[in-house]
């Protein structure tokens, strides 16, 4: 059994009544890439930060190399050849990125000297794995890609072996990713260990050379890579089977709900993000817009809403203007039946301090539904909160609990329920399962096909290029602020990925 | 020649209203590049300035002062950081408090070891800093310009004036040239990133603390050691307050501190030099009016002249490890 880098022997893990980590058993081989795969809350991280010695483990075994180990902090998680790279980076972002690397590997007390030779390995570490940065370069001036490389340095620079990946692409753009996805390939090839942790079931299979799946602290199983499915995997995570493609059938679209026309947008320093865009909507249909983000779509969606203020252009709302260029009033666009999820629920979509019920009205507060005279009606509130979690199937199922210890699939069905439930005519909904587990999409997916056989007008924002082919009737891809495409969801994902580069968008506007 | 005489003398004060701010200011450097902001330079300067005063009259020594103010500044720092560091309590209340609890217990101490109502006695000669003058300083007075700034700006300070400025660049070299200052600068943006890397960020912030304490510490034995010969209560008169402007209004970097506190100490030269003196134009000013001229400049340059101040990142968050 020399081949195994690091083994984990009856890892358990409990924070007060929450077992997180059960007698977890793992060995990842030597120059592998193993992913760990689970829904969010399955014990992933608990069981990494246990590895890099940020938790103790209640009972259980490290083994690195053969030799039991005792991760007591970091410090000796790093001495143990464990690197790791965080989902949210550690790194000091008013330091250049010599000074993020060097930071607690200084040789001696005095810097000088080791500034010399930390800029000498980082030049060598640079060539022999092809990872090119500037080492003078400020953080904060980098691209998120960079950054994480700058992580990858680091661990690097520490000699470590083993290298953690904790949800590495959460942040990057679909370039960035296959781009980090060529260097851990490279890495593997140097002989180096990596972890991948991940909830993107593509990811796995696309890199990965074995995969262990958690499921609610326990590690279910782990396969070769090359011998199992997608289909599979979600099973083993979700614990039941998993319908990857929501089954949706003909859609009948009525008149034009919303209709946008011409409508340009500037941002704060005068950059034109949407460039005179126009389309319809009609009820009982899906329109999904794809895209790379920053192409625009954010912003597009927060000037319907009547959230961001637009240059020029008009939108209709059933058939009736909305000023979207002057005084603007999400609250009366909501009035008259314009429901919007937004993109960000943390910071635009939901108040993570406030009870669950408090952020189901959120918004429909001044409905008289919820109101006594001029106070709010508790009791309704709870009420109508308990009706929606029993319909959404939040969990844990209490109105009462903050927000913020929801999980994410959780906080967007709250947004969702508040939202779906007004019974709006035009839904508009920005990114529905960013940071959501396999078993929620599913179901946001379903709810979000109800509401167009329903009859409603679905305008759907997503950088998810498979949730838009599964859900929308029409496709409308974004490059560079205009609608460089209209596709049906049967064309190709290169077809598309085309548009979404920008290739092909140029011709066709230009016959 | 009236005129340069005027300037400088008014230089000279202001190089002795400055000391005390730029040990305070320098003092909350550290720290707050740490991440723990300190409300309580002023608190602390005092209760330096006190333990200075009352150990200096009784053992008749001005070091066994000096120790006793490092002490005690020292002391009410750690009690900062152990609010704010290990209980992660809110820092400002912390501050604040200390601010308070020295603010009385200076005047109910001193007028029961003393009764001579809240002050400390007069010190003797041996009992307080002397002034330090340069060879051939009084001969050197008589040479056309040269001659008073060497005799007046340069010579003729006390040991903790040279010090106070001579910290600037220590300072400056301790946060920029070693590891323990690129550590401390780190752990006031990104706490998890010291901690990741395998450095505790409980011990290091209570290094800084303690640093703090140690430059406190000098602030208070100026004011009563060297500035005056004795403790007065409510001696520093808000100059922590002034520092903490100061060091916003410098952008927490070392020689814009020392600047800073240079401007400060100007104003309220300035200040004490103009009372009484009627301006043209204007005339007669109130006394009050150039007494308050410093706190409305900080108003005022706090207020937007500067530019935009970016404290540092973690400042005032206690540090949670947490997933």
């Amino acid at each position: 059994m020399d081949n195994i880098a690091i083994e984990l022997r009856g890892i358990d893990k409990s924070f007060g009544p929450v077992h997180a980590n059960k007698n977890i058993n793992l060995k990842v081989r030597k120059g592998t890439i193993h992913g760990i795969i689970g829904e969010n809350g399955a014990g992933k991280s608990t069981l990494m930060s246990i590895l890099y010695g940020f938790y103790q483990a209640d009972s259980g075994e490290i083994v690195v190399d053969g030799r039991p180990v005792s991760i007591r902090d970091p410090n000796a998680a790093i001495s143990a050849g464990i690197g790791m790279v965080h989902q949210h980076f550690m790194l000091v972002e008013n330091f250049t990125v010599l000074e993020n690397v060097m930071l607690g590997a200084e040789d001696s007390q005095i810097l000088n000297k080791g500034i010399a030779k930390a800029r000498q390995e980082l030049k060598r570490l640079e060539k022999e794995y092809a990872l090119e940065v500037n080492p003078d370069a400020l953080i904060e001036e980098l691209p998120v890609g960079l950054q994480q490389r700058v992580e990858i340095l680091k661990a690097l620079y520490r000699k470590a072996d083993i290298l953690i990946l904790d949800e590495p692409t959460g942040v990057l753009t679909p370039a960035e990713a296959d781009h980090l996805f060529r260097i851990l390939g490279q890495l593997k090839a140097q002989g180096k260990t990596i972890i991948l942790i991940t909830h993107k079931l593509r990811e796995i299979m696309a890199i990965t050379d074995e995969v262990s799946v958690m499921r609610r602290g326990e590690m279910v199983a782990t396969r070769t890579t090359g011998e199992t499915s997608v289909e599979e995997l979600a099973e083993l995570m979700v614990g039941r089977r998993v319908l990857l493609r929501v089954q949706k059938g003909e859609g009948t679209p009525g008149d034009v709900k919303l209709s946008v026309q011409g409508l340009t947008v500037k941002d704060s320093r005068g950059v034109t993000m949407v460039d005179d865009v126009s389309f319809d909507v009609r009820a009982g249909e899906i329109v999904g817009i794809a895209g790379v983000a920053g192409n625009g779509q954010s912003e597009l969606l927060e000037a319907i809403a009547g959230i961001r203020k637009a240059t020029s252009g008009t939108v209709l709302l059933n058939g009736e203007s909305v000023d979207v260029t002057g005084h603007r009033d999400p609250a009366a666009l909501r009035a008259r039946g314009l429901a919007h999820v937004p993109e960000d629920r943390h910071h635009v979509g939901l108040v993570l301090k406030f009870e669950e019920s408090e952020n189901a009205i959120l918004g429909y507060h001044n409905d008289p539904r919820y109101l006594n005279g001029v106070f709010l009606d508790i009791d309704a509130i709870r009420k109508d909160a308990e009706e929606k979690i029993a319909k959404y199937d939040i969990r844990p199922p209490n109105a009462r609990l903050k927000t913020a210890n929801f999980s994410g699939g959780n906080q967007q069905k709250i947004v969702l329920a508040r939202e779906m439930e007004r019974g709006p005519d035009v839904l508009i909904i920005g990114q529905p399962t960013r940071g959501v587990d396999v078993g929620a999409i599913e179901f946001i997916h379903k709810r979000i096909i109800e509401m167009r056989d329903q009859g409603k007008a679905v305008l759907l924002v997503s950088v998810e290029l498979d949730e838009i082919r599964a859900l929308s009737d029409r496709i409308l891809v974004m490059f560079a602020g205009r609608v460089v495409g209209e596709r049906s969801p049967d064309a190709t994902e290169g077809e598309l990925g085309l548009l979404m580069a920008g290739v092909e968008g140029r011709k066709e506007a230009a016959e | 020649m009236d005129f340069f005489h005027v300037l400088v003398v008014l230089l000279e004060s202001t190089i002795r209203v400055s000391v005390p701010l730029v040990f305070a200011a320098l003092a909350g450097l550290f720290t707050e590049r740490a991440g723990v902001f300190d409300i309580g330079l002023e608190g602390k300067m005092l209760g330096a300035a006190f333990a200075a005063g009352a150990a200096a009259a009784v053992a008749q020594s001005v070091w066994i002062g000096l120790i006793a103010a490092i002490l005690i500044s020292v002391l009410l720092s750690l009690v900062h950081g152990y609010a704010s560091i290990t209980q992660r309590g809110n820092q400002i209340v912390s501050g604040v408090a200390i601010n308070f609890i020295v603010a009385g217990s200076t005047v109910i101490l001193g007028e029961a070891w003393f009764r001579q109502g809240g002050r400390t006695p007069a010190l003797a000669e041996g009992a307080r800093f002397q002034i330090v003058n340069f060879p051939g300083a009084d001969a050197a007075r008589e040479v056309p310009i040269l001659g008073p700034i060497y005799a007046d700006l340069l010579s003729g300070h006390f040991l903790l004036t040279y010090l106070a400025f001579a910290m600037v660049p220590i300072s400056w070299w301790i946060l920029y040239r070693t590891r323990f200052g690129l550590r401390l600068r780190a752990v006031g943006e990104n706490p998890g990133a010291v901690d990741t890397a395998g450095i505790s960020v409980i011990w290091l912030r209570y290094r800084a603390v303690i640093c703090c304490g140690i430059l406190c510490g000098f602030a208070g034995a100026y004011l009563s050691l060297a500035m005056t010969a004795g403790f007065v209560k409510g001696m520093t008169a808000g100059k922590g307050y002034i520092a903490l402007a100061a060091l916003i209004f410098a952008k927490w970097r070392p020689k814009n501190v020392m600047l800073a506190c240079l401007l400060f100490g100007f104003l309220d030269a300035l200040a004490i030099r103009l009372q009484g003196t009627p301006l043209p134009l204007v005339g007669q000013v109130p006394v009050q009016l150039m007494q308050a001229l410093p706190y409305i400049l900080t108003v005022i340059l706090l207020a937007g002249f500067i530019g935009k101040a970016i404290p540092p990142k973690a400042g005032g968050v206690p540090y949670v490890k947490e997933r």
